[in-house]
């Protein structure tokens, strides 16, 4: 299968372990996988902070980049995989453009979360990883009410050998993140992030993992800043960690 | 401005607005560690037994699913419903009256009220009244109007705004309540305890008294059946059939918007209503009435018919949703941010996600500009809206009217637009973007031990709480291209 990676602007820039691990473990289980450079960003910052018209340019680039020439387009992000499915057609039609509402329609089709991709089109749950540490899973907004991606995370991280997973309390309720939200209203963004790593906490976890690197950056911020030793890990490393180490 | 050829519709005024900027608000609230405790525990109970009894009913996506359809078709022909419902009032024996706005709509009852000769009036909880500000305008004319629901008589006496949909006084703790009865009723036993029943049994010899000598009821409505003039109020106490039972006269202040066509939508609705709003099967009481009844009930009945920035609501393809809302506040007690700022910080009404989306569709987003960015968007309130409002989406659509009307009205654009129209400039090339990261990665200066502990503005807000991650010497693509160099394909290869 020709799959297509969307690495995410976010990731390309801070988190570049989050698109060569998805690029380790779909080549590691015997996939093609292509980075087309021309990729930037899905426009999801600029449509859920008002700025519609300005997220047009990125919504037709999005289309034209990823088209043509792949079965499947993967992004390692519940987030921006929602944003193209559920706000590229809508932003093309605010802004008048029937033609490219259809055209991204189509390409959002085939554009999947990497769990998504793994569990309903590949088919794998065991994808043969190896991680000997104790986890906990946070289902971040946008995967679990906008994708509906449910159980399919922790379905793959079950069958990863070595891996303690424990369960997250309150585990749907939201970090706080929410893209300039948590800017523009800092402080109740803090206390949502206040309750969730007391649950993070308690699990006694050495890792929280997550699919998107959006909210491990808030969750692992707020955890750095409190020197609490847990680490925030994306779920695509723990999928590309094998015995002989893997990533990258 | 015109839409359809009709004059534009009149904002709403009123109890809509926020005083403040909801992030100012917000911050006062979450220094309220009281109030934090309070609704944590309040919302936390209310959700667990929400999700319990609908989890009992097996067909509860398809009841939204119909409550959804019948309010998309209702708001569709909402003219001739309301045309249909004044028709049959009047059949029955009520008198329908129209009001544009709350300045309207308090002066007709204060003449009704001024009419039946009465200096006094009780209330069965309604949020309509709340929204114009009735009671302080019948204050203004000397009428003393009198909160019979429980915890609206809590907020009433202690001088408050209601801060939750359903539970009013959920901000306060029964010994607070206490100390608000002592001081506020003169009847009170002076040995009363903060046990509920005592407190149940200190309001319900209050208020009887009011219930017995008052000669005009004012209540709001949950619902109205246009095929037969027929009112509904749900409530839990009893306190509401009092007041719609025993005064002579007896006024109803309705929102436009709860009209049902029939009878039959009116099942639906019951089924949805209770369990999403105090997450019981049915509520204890539902009154229904239809014009008068001779030697039954009031003896006259007028329905007071409210607009206060509907129709213009009404006028928005993707807002209009937000006049779906049947009031049970299931969102309120799932959102995050309402669980943590109380409903006080939202500045109206209609606090929580639902107030974020109606507020400032009532008054014109311009004038209630924070609301719609008063949510991560985490998508809560949609999965639990009982006619499946997609809050989220009409949020990012009341986002994007703010920036445009912005843009239309200031000459100079806000810092703000700046930026973002700076960074989807960046990102709509390759070169400019692949520019951009080489500029992030000096950001690696400010890095110390794998982490920033503090950002310049407009970033300062996020380093207040938590650190930001150092930029990598590497982007992916740059590794990318070192690792697939043989691979690049000249497709890719155009940035």
């Amino acid at each position: 299968m020709r799959i297509a990676l969307f690495v995410t602007c976010l990731a390309d820039t801070l988190f570049p372990d989050v698109g060569k691990a998805t690029v380790t473990l779909l080549e590691r289980l015997g996939h093609e996988v292509d980075f087309p450079e021309a990729q930037t960003c899905c426009g999801q910052m600029h449509v859920n902070t008002g700025y519609q018209r300005d997220a047009l340019p990125l919504v037709r680039r999005y289309v034209e980049v990823f088209e043509r020439g792949y079965d499947a387009i993967v992004m390692p992000s519940g987030s921006c995989a929602g944003s193209v499915r559920h706000q590229h057609a809508m932003v093309a039609r605010r802004c008048g453009d029937e033609l490219l509402a259809r055209r991204a329609e189509a390409v959002a089709r085939r554009t999947y979360e990497l769990s998504e991709l793994l569990t309903d089109v590949l088919g794998v749950e065991d994808v043969g990883a190896y991680y000997p540490h104790r986890v906990t899973y946070h289902p971040t907004c946008h995967s679990l009410r906008v994708l509906r991606v449910g159980d399919r995370p922790l379905r793959l991280l079950r069958q990863v050998a070595g891996l303690e997973l424990v369960e997250l309390p309150d585990a749907d309720v939201c970090c706080g993140f929410g893209g300039t939200f948590a800017v523009k209203n800092a402080d109740t963004s803090t206390a949502m992030l206040a309750d969730k790593m007391r649950n993070v906490l308690g699990t006694r976890a050495e890792v929280c993992t997550a699919g998107d690197s959006s909210c491990l950056m808030h969750i692992g911020g707020g955890l750095s800043r409190l020197r609490t030793g847990i680490r925030t890990v994306h779920l695509a490393e723990i999928l590309a960690a094998t015995r002989s180490g893997g990533v990258g | 401005m015109t839409f359809l050829g009709l004059p534009t519709a009149p904002p709403g005024v009123g109890h809509l607005r926020a005083p403040e900027p909801f992030p100012a608000a917000a911050r006062q609230a979450l220094a309220d560690s009281q109030l934090r405790g309070n609704l944590r525990r309040a919302t936390a109970t209310i959700r667990a037994k929400r999700a319990r009894v609908v989890g009992e009913l097996p067909d509860w996506e398809e009841l939204r699913a119909a409550g959804e359809e019948i309010k998309t078709a209702t708001m569709a022909r909402l003219d001739s419903y309301l045309e249909q419902l004044e028709e049959q009032v009047a059949a029955r024996g009520g008198t329908v009256h129209w009001a544009r706005d709350a300045t309207e709509a308090n002066a007709i009852v204060a003449g009704l009220v001024r009419d039946a000769g009465a200096t006094e009036v009780v209330k069965v909880k309604s949020l309509a009244t709340d929204e114009i500000g009735l009671n302080e305008a019948l204050a203004a004319q000397g009428i003393a109007a009198y909160e019979t629901d429980l915890a609206e008589l809590i907020v009433q006496l202690g001088d408050d705004w209601p801060s939750h949909i359903l539970v009013p006084a959920i901000h306060r703790n029964r010994a607070e309540i206490r100390e608000i009865f002592l001081r506020e009723m003169p009847d009170a036993d002076p040995g009363l305890t903060d046990d509920p029943p005592a407190l149940a049994e200190a309001a319900r010899l209050h208020l009887r008294r009011k219930f017995l000598s008052a000669r005009v009821g004012i209540s709001g409505a949950n619902f109205a059946i246009a095929e037969t003039g027929t009112l509904c109020v749900v409530e839990s106490e009893g306190n509401g059939r009092m007041c719609l039972t025993l005064p002579e006269t007896l006024i109803t202040v309705m929102g436009i918007e709860k009209v049902i066509p029939t009878w039959a939508d009116l099942g639906v609705f019951l089924q949805l209503l209770p369990r999403s709003s105090t997450g019981e099967r049915m509520n204890p009481y539902t009154s229904m009435w239809t014009g008068v009844t001779p030697g039954d009930g009031p003896r006259q009945f007028h329905l007071v018919l409210l607009d206060n920035g509907r129709t213009a609501a009404l006028a928005d393809a993707t807002g209009r949703a937000a006049l779906h809302c049947i009031r049970c506040s299931a969102c309120l007690n799932v959102c995050p941010v309402y669980e943590r700022v109380g409903g006080h910080a939202y500045g109206s009404v209609y606090p929580g996600p639902i107030g974020a989306v109606l507020s400032p569709q009532l008054t014109g987003v311009e004038s209630n500009p924070t609301l719609p960015y008063a949510s991560s968007l985490c998508g809560a309130c949609y999965d639990v809206c009982p006619v499946k409002i997609d809050i989220p989406s009409i949020l990012v659509e009341l986002r994007a009217r703010h920036v445009e009307e912005a843009r239309h009205d200031h000459r100079v654009p806000r810092p703000e637009a700046i930026t973002m129209a700076a960074a989807a400039w960046v990102m709509a090339s390759g070169g400019r973007y692949q520019a951009a990261q080489r500029a992030a990665r000096a950001g690696r200066a400010l890095g110390r031990g794998g982490r920033i502990r503090r950002l310049p503005p407009p970033l300062a807000a996020w380093t207040s709480a938590r650190d930001a991650p150092v930029p990598p010497a590497m982007s992916f693509r740059q590794w990318w291209r070192q690792e697939h160099q043989n691979r690049v394909d000249d497709k890719g290869g155009r940035a």
